[in-house]
């Protein structure tokens, strides 16, 4: 069975400084996985350069054995709410139906099938009573939702996902948990950047500790321990309960 | 036919061309570029003029176009290469611009361009100068310009119409989808190109620049669906053709920027009053 | 023949006026590109139009005085309007400049075909505003340009510290409890002064292009604020003189266009060959870290293999 991902001696550099340097790992199918690091450890940027959003000095990246761009149809991206104009006129349903967009060619314009595709991945959000909404009237957490429920209606097997719990209210962040976790019951790969390290143990299963190299990469229970952790974020760490 | 409605028919032409292509642009931050790309086509068109002669409206067209496309790469480039995003558009278009009025200058009476003719065009005269196919008029030549720039454009917008919206709100997630987003760019780039050409001829650069950015701007506090900002742009254009041109000849004055003055009239009553936007409807409904 | 030139002594004053003219707008045009507001620059010059047009036609004269306080009063509307639409709406900047550019343009060029087409029209020369015309200036309008340079210079000098903190670090500057607000506020009023003596020469159309051209070109050759203002200067006065020069002695030639010519072709070669951010050298440095990268892997490589082979 081929590794979701695999990625090997990934170098990103940006002008004079490098990013990240010569990152290798490869990680299991079905679990949710929790990218840790302080900021400015490269941790959007690992998503990004593997996505070939961002060009990458050198390294090779491998989806299911094959390169990024061979395997649209298995990957699925939330990038952060930042990344897009909330004032651009469309509704919630359109945002997820565009998510459809790569399935249909370049002719096709988006039918009765898609929108009940869309109506159903905003369900599974709990925002199909929205989908008539206007962005700009969003809330943080509506706005993650709608980016999620877009991310399932591409119908992938590998999920990225760039902070999809900062700044949203405590009922969105059960939702997109238990999203999470149904995504992974139905044999699915969550790579989720995370900021908090209060709920690392409750949410993920492995985890990868960067900080412009990989420090470690493993289960959670094994690798996210102080002795890795004060390693990750260079003694600047103070952790009341590590264990 | 009268004349008035030749000119006001050839300015509505230009502002509905200017609202397919300026919605997109306002919605992407560009309208500072399709202003750019409006300037720079400029030497491209003196220059195909020079070679062609200025009868040649197609191969002016596509020459000239060039200049639009080599415009956006140019300020991609050096945006890329660390310069202030802004001042990169500015010295582009401005150095190009320079040429070209240079070679206005010096070329007055060969090309039949003159200063006066690139700011205002000569929409006055439009009427007059006919196209004509084996001796058979087919009505003023503007309209054989604007009218296939038009047809072109609405041609691609509608056909790519998905295309143009994701790589408009979520470039990232079009690339990961596998749209082709640069491609996209630059046929938008293209159409803008087009557009300011095919126009600038018969209405000047004033009057492109303006119904590019005005209208769509307009549209844009009006609606909150991008069909529906695109066809209510068009209206806008269109009912600033028509208030521009009498607006001109009461006054007696530049019937290009008239048009572009009455856009400005409705986009600043639009901004006090819109109906979900207005900076005065606002106030109202706090206090009401 | 140039030679002959500078001896002319009207010449000689309107080059004056164009050197000053590149030195003011080479320095402010620093600080207005360091607070990414280059394009402001387009919009101010371009609303100075129905000012002028409006002095005109409320004075009835070509005074220079009369034009300069229409077009101040016109394009400071214009920087308050940009801002307020930005603020109040959803449109965001560079929408709003735009409108306000061709809105106000297309106002002043409306009084301006009027003007033209009324019986003074004819001696109101007024359309030497669009693209610039130096050699029309006279010997008031020059002792005008040398005036309010030298004070916006003076401006310039007493607040560099609090501007260059500004323009490097706003947030620290915040922090310090210097007044940004009104700082850039300040620097925004110094363009628009600048912006508005500089229309007779260079025109409504391509001012702005003295404002961005010479500091991005200098900008290219150094990181320090007070180098980068020298050599904007310098590249702002270079251009003016060599563009007044060439357009006063070539019949119907505008000055705008030329001076802007020189300074794009200034910038073309701090483009390429300035040293450390040139593009050549720049190149050049790409393949070295590439190189320096693939050596290391390499050599890593090699080592696991040693190792390996225990």
């Amino acid at each position: 069975m081929k590794s979701p991902l695999k990625v090997k001696n990934l170098t990103v550099a940006y002008e004079k400084k490098t990013v990240l340097k010569n990152i290798s790992f490869e990680i299991p199918e079905g679990k949710l996985i929790g990218i840790i690091g302080p900021n400015g450890a490269g941790k959007s940027t690992l998503i990004k350069s593997i996505l070939g959003l961002v060009p990458s000095l050198t390294g090779t990246v491998e989806i299911y054995g094959k390169i990024p761009k061979m395997q649209r149809n298995l990957i699925g991206y939330v990038p952060q709410r930042e990344s897009v104009d909330w004032d651009f006129p469309t509704d919630v349903l359109d945002v997820v139906i565009m998510g459809q967009y790569g399935h249909l060619g370049w002719f096709k314009r988006p039918g009765r099938q898609e929108k009940e595709l869309a109506l159903n991945c905003l369900k599974q959000v709990g925002m199909d009573s929205f989908s008539n909404r206007q962005i700009s009237q969003l809330s943080g957490g509506q706005q993650q939702r709608v980016f999620l429920a877009r991310a399932l209606a591409q119908k992938a097997q590998l999920y990225f996902m760039d902070e999809p719990f900062v700044g949203v209210d405590a009922v969105t962040e059960k939702t997109i948990i238990s999203l999470l976790n149904d995504l992974k019951e139905q044999g699915k790969t969550v790579l989720v950047v995370h900021h908090d390290l209060n709920t690392v143990k409750e949410y993920f299963d492995w985890v990868i500790l960067l900080n412009e190299e990989l420090i470690e990469i493993g289960e959670t229970k094994k690798v996210f321990t102080k002795a890795y952790l004060q390693k990750t974020y260079g003694g600047k760490l103070m952790m009341l309960d590590a264990d | 036919m009268s004349t008035d409605f030749w000119i006001i028919l050839i300015g509505t032409l230009v502002a509905c061309s200017c609202s397919l292509v300026g919605c997109f642009l306002l919605l992407r931050k560009m309208s500072m570029m399709g202003d750019a790309i409006s300037h720079a086509i400029l030497p491209g068109i003196v220059i195909a003029t020079l070679m062609m002669g200025s009868r040649n409206s197609l191969a002016i067209i596509i020459f000239a176009s060039l200049f639009g496309l080599i415009t956006v790469f140019l300020i991609q480039m050096f945006q890329q290469s660390g310069i202030q995003s802004d001042a990169a558009i500015g010295i582009v278009f401005t150095g190009l611009f320079a040429i070209g009025v240079i070679l206005v200058s010096l070329f007055a009476r060969q090309t039949g361009i003159d200063l006066d003719c690139v700011l205002f065009g000569e929409i006055a005269y439009a009427p007059w100068r006919r196209f004509s196919i084996a001796g058979i008029d087919l009505g003023p030549q503007a309209l054989w310009t604007v009218g296939p720039v038009f047809l072109l454009s609405l041609a691609c917008i509608g056909l790519f119409y998905k295309q143009f919206k994701i790589c408009s709100f979520d470039p990232i997630m079009a690339s990961l989808l596998g749209i082709p987003v640069l491609f996209f760019h630059y046929l938008l780039m293209a159409l803008t190109s087009f557009t300011a050409v095919a126009a600038f001829e018969s209405v000047g650069v004033i009057l492109v620049v303006g119904m590019l950015i005005v209208p769509p701007a307009t549209a844009y506090l009006l609606t909150e669906k991008l069909s529906k900002m695109i066809l209510i742009s068009m209206l806008i254009g269109t009912l600033s053709a028509i208030g521009g041109y009498y607006l001109a000849v009461f006054l007696n004055s530049s019937i290009s920027a008239c048009m572009v003055f009455i856009s400005g009239i409705l986009f600043a009553l639009t901004f006090l009053f819109s109906p979900t936007h207005g900076t005065i409807t606002k106030k109202w409904s706090i206090r009401g | 023949m140039w030679l002959q030139l500078i001896q002319d002594p009207n010449l000689r004053w309107i080059l004056l006026g164009s050197i000053f003219l590149g030195l003011s707008s080479g320095v402010i045009g620093c600080f207005t590109y360091l607070r990414k507001q280059s394009l402001l620059g387009d919009a101010v010059a371009h609303s100075t139009l129905p000012g002028v047009a409006l002095a005109f036609m409320i004075t009835g004269s070509r005074n220079l005085w009369g034009l300069l306080l229409g077009a101040l009063g016109t394009s400071l509307l214009a920087t308050f309007l940009i801002s307020y639409v930005t603020r109040k709406s959803r449109i965001k900047q560079d929408a709003s400049l735009g409108i306000i550019l061709s809105v106000f343009f297309s106002l002043g060029l409306m009084l301006l075909t009027i003007i033209q087409h009324s019986s003074r029209g004819n001696q109101s020369g007024l359309d030497k505003f669009l693209f610039g015309q130096a050699a029309s200036m006279v010997r008031s309008d020059v002792n005008t340009i040398v005036i309010v340079s030298i004070f916006l210079l003076f401006i310039c000098a007493v607040f560099f510290k609090e501007l260059k903190l500004l323009c490097f670090d706003f947030e620290f500057a915040k922090g310090l409890g210097l007044p940004v607000i009104l700082l850039d506020h300040l620097i925004m009023l110094l363009m628009v002064i600048v912006v508005v003596t500089g229309i007779q020469i260079v025109g409504v159309i391509l001012m702005v292009a003295l404002l961005i051209t010479p500091a991005t070109a200098a900008r290219y050759w150094t990181d320090k604020l007070h180098v980068m203002v020298i050599i904007s200067a310098s590249f702002g006065v270079i251009s003016g003189a060599i563009g007044t020069l060439i357009s006063a002695n070539v019949r119907n030639l505008p000055t705008g266009p030329v001076v802007v010519l020189i300074a794009v072709c200034l910038f073309v070669f701090s483009l390429l060959f300035a040293p450390k951010r040139g593009l050549v050298v720049k190149l050049l440095l790409r393949k070295k870290l590439r190189f320096l990268q693939q050596n290391q892997l390499l050599q890593q490589e090699l080592e696991m293999e040693a190792k390996h082979e225990y």
